[in-house]
């Protein structure tokens, strides 16, 4: 993984000096709460219902043991000894003091870590595919890439004061697990047939109030190219991104109101300016930044594991083995996903115990690598196949052998209207007491791959619109309410969610989520059609007949 | 301000500057955590005046965009207040 | 120092030799004045033959088509930020540089404050108007605390040092 050098470690110090000193002068009164809240965005602290959070970023989810150890340490010290995983690849702490933000910073700093640009209106942590690097059907490591888009955009002198949020993510296998067509600029790797490697450019995907999926600009940009095609877009979307409207200010907006062709005509006369110029992508520094990612030394093993193929015979292990585990580039090895989602509790949520135990089982069993998913869980990208029935154990014991990776319990959800100032409705205790209902987990596997998503406003946060089952928390009249939106997909099927018709009380919701899946078990053609494919070929008919016939 | 036919008493909240902490004015002035401590404002004008005291603490760095609340019994009305003043409703770990 | 030494330029501050005279105001016979795009371009002809150096000031927003064939006879352009948020002028700043090769003073006006003052030197201006007493401060005694490593060329090349190791790599000097 990348290794800070000199410069890296400089630029990070200098970044911590310099919050502290604008800490300072917020806490003398030398500088309004107008004046600092732009720039404690820009590092990551939002003042939430409770306390100041602090949104930590973990560039393309990549993680050492001993930064998830640090991040446990500082859940201990100065949080409530838990943090929360984000669809972002990133991790908060919600109980935070401002004036310990400067140190917790410098903690950071020492296991090259920080809050830079986790917030604000400004390029947001570069998110990766959280198998990249150990994928079996990636054609390169898109975190090269995407740490080369983390070093430009690093306080990019021209672009931190954009209209809006600005976020780029980066995959590089075929099946899509970045969501890169709901993001500000998704970048979507390929080899062409000379063996190039480039991009297909999406941009302006997003969620939120208005969700839209990306247009593609590019169907291939060379891969030396990269940093002055996103410079063209930048620099237009600065230009004239709108500012009038907070709600109409993110590039979406104006790839709509512009069109598709007349942006992509803007944004290739600007890189015609740009290329091959200062931003051009020698390849060396590509091979450079590459080697940071290079495999671990992995063994030479054979592709078949006895001792993992043993262990099937105990259907629990059975059951993780096929929804946890997935094919690695290197035979004899394996990709775990560790569920942030045992029944019951708040996705996304580790206790600082259990971050410990995870970093521990990381360093013996995972070449001291972790990665974070935007699906809120953990991953451990290079497990040795003999190794995995011991893993299960280990995890079993902290509670987090869930073997639901892909299934319905395994929810996406926002912090909702318990932490988040701007939630109308909780979003956390409905994912909560939908992993209860569903808890069995055979029912589980009968449902099969089903992604519910829930936001707790209509900022999106929890991915609703690109659930299969998407759940919308709203305010009315003070009562909480929940849409359902069926049919989204993140992947390289994109689609957006359609509401299915009135929503329901806090009471009825899960009930209602229920009559979904009962709807669709009973009309699937056969166990191998997944709730997404079913939803295709029929419809909103026999579900909204199911949910709202009387 | 609500006209006073239909005006619910009132108490300022915010959060503390330094620890973000959820706190509400009481009648000494003091910001505390516990909102059935907090000063009521009865009438709109008293709603008013408690504002402006809350704003002046604003102004002082002493906390951050306070606002008025309806406050029954001695708690908050809405739910995301009630929220504020006793915490998350989901914690770690089962609900039931 | 004197209150009206309000321009920071080469790392000191001076007064303001420039006018700015309103838009209903005739142009005084001499002397530097800078105007906004509409009038800069409706008395173009004017200004050139006028004895002073010739300035436009342009609003968040306004682009600097139509100015942008005058640059060699103008002296100074001054950019407003209406408040720091809005992050044009930056923009604006760059393609006068490095697209159309602009060599006089590019001023920083409005809320210019001290936590983007590195920002501001990056994007290619020269000279900060400040009003704000604090800024002033901390420009005057040298006191920013800022980000000197940068992982970008930006518009400030002259005066800052390449590498190491990575292409894209500048450091203030």
């Amino acid at each position: 993984m990348y290794r800070y050098d000199e410069f890296d470690h400089a630029f990070v110090r200098e970044r911590v000096a310099e919050f502290r000193d604008q800490v300072a002068r917020r806490l003398s009164g030398e500088m309004t709460e107008d004046q600092f809240k732009p720039l404690r965005l820009m590092n990551g602290v939002y003042l939430q219902l409770h306390a100041y959070m602090l949104r930590i970023a973990i560039p393309y989810g990549t993680l050492s043991s001993k930064q998830l150890r640090r991040l446990a340490h500082i859940g201990r010290v100065y949080d409530k000894g838990s943090g929360h995983f984000t669809t972002r690849q990133n991790l908060q702490f919600n109980w935070i003091k401002l004036a310990d933000v400067p140190q917790i910073l410098e903690e950071l700093a020492e296991v090259e870590m920080h809050a830079i640009q986790t917030s604000g209106n400004c390029i947001r942590n570069v998110t990766a595919d959280h198998f990249a690097g150990a994928a079996a059907d990636e054609v390169a490591d898109p975190r090269v890439y995407a740490e080369i888009l983390r070093q430009w955009s690093s306080l990019h002198p021209e672009f931190s004061f954009l209209p809006r949020k600005f976020k780029l993510a980066v995959t590089a296998a075929p099946h899509d697990r970045a969501a890169v067509q709901v993001h500000d600029i998704g970048l979507h790797m390929k080899v062409d047939d000379k063996g190039e490697r480039g991009f297909a450019v999406w941009v302006g995907g997003g969620q939120g109030r208005t969700p839209m999926v990306a247009k593609k600009v590019r169907d291939f940009l060379p891969e030396a190219d990269l940093l002055s095609y996103c410079e063209a877009i930048l620099r237009i979307y600065n230009l004239e991104g709108r500012r009038d409207n907070k709600y109409k200010a993110r590039i979406k907006i104006l790839v709509h109101e512009t069109g598709e062709a007349e942006i992509t005509r803007a944004i290739e006369a600007e890189f015609a300016e740009l290329q091959g110029k200062a931003l051009t992508v020698p390849a060396p520094e590509i091979e450079r930044i590459a080697r940071y990612f290079a495999l671990p030394d992995l063994e030479t093993l054979r592709a078949r594991s006895e001792v993992y193929e043993t262990a099937k015979r105990d259907p629990a292990f059975a059951l993780f083995a096929r929804r946890n585990v997935h094919a690695h580039k290197v035979p004899g090895y394996g990709i775990v996903t560790i569920s942030l989602k045992p029944t019951g509790a708040p996705p996304g949520d580790a206790t600082s115990e259990q971050m410990e135990a995870i970093a521990d089982i990381a360093e013996r069993y995972s070449s001291d690598e972790l990665r974070v998913s935007h699906e809120q869980n953990l991953v451990l990208p290079h497990v040795k196949l003999d190794d995995i029935p011991v893993v299960f154990a280990q995890l079993q014991k902290i509670g987090l052998g869930d073997a639901n990776a892909g299934f319905i319990t395994d929810i996406i959800a926002c912090p909702g209207l318990d932490f988040c100032a701007l939630a109308n409705a909780r979003s956390i205790p409905v994912a909560q007491r939908l992993s209860e209902r569903f808890e069995d987990i055979a029912r589980q596997a009968e449902i099969g791959d089903l992604k519910i998503k829930i936001s707790g406003c209509i900022n999106a946060c929890g991915h609703h619109h690109v659930g299969h089952i998407g759940i919308l928390g709203v305010d009315r009249k003070g009562e909480e309410f929940y849409q359902i939106t069926l049919g989204g997909s993140g992947d390289e099927t994109c689609s957006i969610g359609e509401i299915v018709g009135p929503g329901f009380s806090s009471d009825g919701i899960v009930d209602a989520v229920e009559t979904v899946v009962d709807t669709y078990l009973k009309l699937r053609i056969s166990a191998d059609e997944p709730f997404l494919a079913a939803y295709r070929r029929v419809g909103q008919a026999p579900f909204k007949e199911a949910l709202y016939a009387r | 301000m609500a006209k006073k036919k239909d005006f619910h008493p009132v108490a300022a909240t915010a959060n503390d500057l330094r620890s973000g902490a959820v706190v509400f004015r009481e009648p000494d002035g003091r910001w505390g955590t516990e909102a059935r401590r907090a000063e009521i404002a009865e009438t709109p004008e008293d709603a008013e005046r408690l504002l402006a005291r809350a704003k002046a603490d604003h102004d002082s760095c002493i906390v951050v965009e306070p606002v008025l609340i309806e406050m029954a019994e001695g708690r908050p009305v809405a739910l995301r207040e009630r929220i504020r003043d006793t915490g998350p409703t989901a914690g770690i770990g089962r609900t039931a | 120092m004197p209150d009206d030494a309000s321009i920071f330029r080469n790392g000191t501050f001076h007064a303001d030799t420039w006018t700015f005279p309103a838009d209903d105001v005739p142009l005084p016979p001499s002397g530097d004045i800078a105007v906004g795009k509409t009038r800069f371009l409706a008395e173009i002809q004017t200004l050139r033959a006028r004895n002073g150096g010739i300035g436009v000031v342009l609003n968040p927003g306004e682009d600097p088509d139509g100015i942008v064939e005058h640059l060699d006879r103008i002296t100074l352009v001054a950019l407003r930020f209406t408040k720091y948020s809005d992050g044009r002028p930056y923009s604006v700043a760059r393609l006068l540089r490095d697209r159309h090769g602009y060599k006089g003073e590019l001023r920083a006006t409005g809320d210019v404050l001290r936590d983007q003052v590195i920002f501001m030197l990056r994007a290619g201006f020269d000279s900060l108007d400040v009003a704000h007493a604090g800024t002033r401060e901390a420009l005057r005694t040298g006191s920013i605390v800022g980000v000197r490593h940068h992982y970008q060329p930006a518009s400030d090349e002259a005066r800052e040092a390449v590498g190491p190791v990575s292409p894209w790599r500048r450091r203030s000097v």
